[in-house]
């Protein structure tokens, strides 16, 4: 009796490590290829020293900067500003739990998934506005109040795209999201859906050209200025993955998760987990690339976006979706 | 079995452990961020119940948008609570009156829906496993039965949204807003303008 409790938790716990381990080593990648990317864009050659091709530059930046001293500012609010890495970092996990990689590659397959994932990115808020209120200091209290305003205006959007993918797949789970796009992809139908989904992935990751709450031009380092050693790694770590998350949501939702373009044989027997992450390295691509080309949005111009321009439009392809399905009876059972 | 009663007791004592917290933190920031922490441990205790459409609701309209908008408020007021805490010998009979009919009408439930009472069935603490998910359930009932309260509801909210815009909807002069549209439609027509200057006058 007591022994199946054990092991129950020692395959969740194994399944729990078999998803963080490889989403960490994806963000150290991550951050190599965003490195390199930026510097093909920019004609420079980009970190070349450490290892062959500079592929190990992430791994020395994160030793140097954990051996580092962690300074915690006297004037701050010392329990919450350990805390607020700490709840970013766990946040940005947490949302993997429920990520169909492969056809019954999941940990948890709970029935409201995409809620649950909406539920944790929007939690993702309050790690910044801990940190910038916990530093007790001008520039990252601007960049916390920033934040606020920002991710609590682009869910909205991204509430709204959800309930139109919802609307042509009739079930929260997130394999099921999957499954209906057999015939074709969402990206196809729902393509203006699917550029807001994008944008909004970008606000709601901090991303430029949205990265108002940390604006190194303006606000030294925005939201984590005080910051220093691991609580800064821990930072820069839940900021990646969950740009890798936001890019997962994006293939289920609207690339078809794991599915191939077509149901042809070459195609068909690549595994699934490997369509997957093509498709979101693809994403992940996106991001980088609109970060090397764009300007940063002026914080008028990104709230304006937001309530005048995504909102409405968002708002009004709902009734469109779900009016065309009801005329031609292509509701979900 | 022992699982679901070890998670519950940890959920529910953390809930009202924080709740306690919300009213004696001296930091009205540290208040709202325990609020938070009982808001997500109820989460924790529906989804116990097999609502995981109710607990992931609350998680993102409570927690993710009210709850973020709260602690944006309490961080930019200067709250003086040594002013707010004068009076608390004044409202103390007020509130206590207050609890106790609380602590009564919570006893009554207890005591007279015995027959009726889970308790009574021996059902087991766990989510009850039906065919249809909640989500449906939920919609189901609201869409048909409770509709035009539903409805009503919308309104209410509607309401209270163009209510609140308009008192804090202020049309100052003199303040300089970006016209998008006539930034757009700007050629090199009627941008430039061409002068001849004369030497020694300007223009």
């Amino acid at each position: 009796m007591n022994y199946d409790i054990l092991i129950t938790g020692l395959i969740i716990v194994a399944q729990i490590l078999a998803v963080v381990v490889p989403v960490l080593i994806s963000v150290a990648f991550l951050v190599y290829a965003e490195r390199k990317v930026l510097a093909l864009i920019q004609l420079r050659r980009g970190p070349n020293i450490v290892g062959p091709f500079g592929i190990l530059q992430s791994f020395a930046d994160a030793l140097k900067l954990i051996t580092k001293e962690n300074i915690i500012p006297s004037g701050s609010n010392k329990i919450v500003f350990i805390l607020a890495p700490i709840i970013t970092m766990v946040l940005s996990l947490a949302g993997w739990a429920v990520i169909p990689f492969a056809p019954g590659w999941v940990v948890s397959d709970i029935n409201v998934g995409i809620m649950y994932l909406f539920a944790v990115s929007s939690l993702g808020v309050y790690g910044i506005i801990m940190a910038g209120w916990a530093s007790n200091s001008q520039y990252p209290f601007l960049g916390a109040l920033r934040s606020a305003a920002q991710m609590v205006s682009y869910e909205v959007s991204i509430g709204f795209v959800i309930i139109t993918v919802l609307l042509c797949v009739g079930s929260l789970n997130l394999s099921k999201i999957v499954l209906a796009q057999q015939t074709v992809w969402f990206a196809i139908p729902l393509l203006p859906m699917f550029i807001i989904f994008f944008i909004s992935a970008l606000a709601e990751t901090n991303r430029l050209p949205f990265d108002l709450p940390e604006d190194e031009s303006t606000l030294v380092a925005g939201f984590f200025t005080e910051y220093s050693s691991a609580s800064f790694v821990l930072f820069f770590l839940g900021e990646y993955a969950s740009m890798i998350l936001m890019s997962s949501m994006t293939v289920i939702l609207f690339l078809g998760g794991w599915l191939p373009p077509f149901d042809v044989y070459p195609l068909n027997v690549v595994p699934g987990v490997i369509w997957f992450t093509v498709k979101v390295i693809f994403i992940l691509f996106l991001f980088i690339w609109v970060r090397g080309t764009f300007p940063r949005y002026r914080y008028d111009q990104l709230m304006r976006l937001g309530w005048k321009v995504f909102l409405p439009f968002s708002l009004f392809w709902v009734v469109v979706t779900s009016g065309f399905l009801v005329y031609f009876d292509m509701l979900p059972n | 079995m022992i699982l679901y009663s070890l998670t519950f007791y940890l959920f529910s004592s953390v809930a009202v452990l924080s709740a306690l917290m919300v009213i004696s933190a001296k930091n009205p920031v540290h208040s709202v961020l325990f609020l938070i922490l009982s808001f997500v441990n109820a989460s924790g205790l529906f989804v116990l119940l097999g609502a995981e459409f109710l607990a992931m609701i609350l998680v993102v309209v409570y927690v993710g948008a009210v709850a973020v908008l709260f602690l944006f408020v309490v961080m930019m007021l200067d709250i003086n609570f040594v002013k707010l805490r004068e009076g608390f010998l004044q409202y103390l009979p007020f509130g206590a009156l207050l609890g106790i009919v609380l602590v009564i009408e919570l006893g009554i439930l207890f005591l007279t829906d015995r027959s009726s009472n889970i308790y009574n069935n021996q059902t087991p603490l766990q989510p009850i496993v039906s065919e249809v998910e909640n989500t449906k359930m939920i919609g189901q009932i609201l869409y048909t039965e409770y509709f035009y309260l539903f409805q009503i509801c919308g309104i209410i909210l509607l309401v209270a949204m163009i209510g609140s815009i308009t008192l804090t909807l202020r049309d100052k002069g003199g303040v300089k807003r970006q016209n998008i549209d006539s930034q757009n439609t700007v050629d090199a027509s009627t941008a430039i303008e061409k002068k001849k200057v004369k030497i020694g006058e300007g223009i």
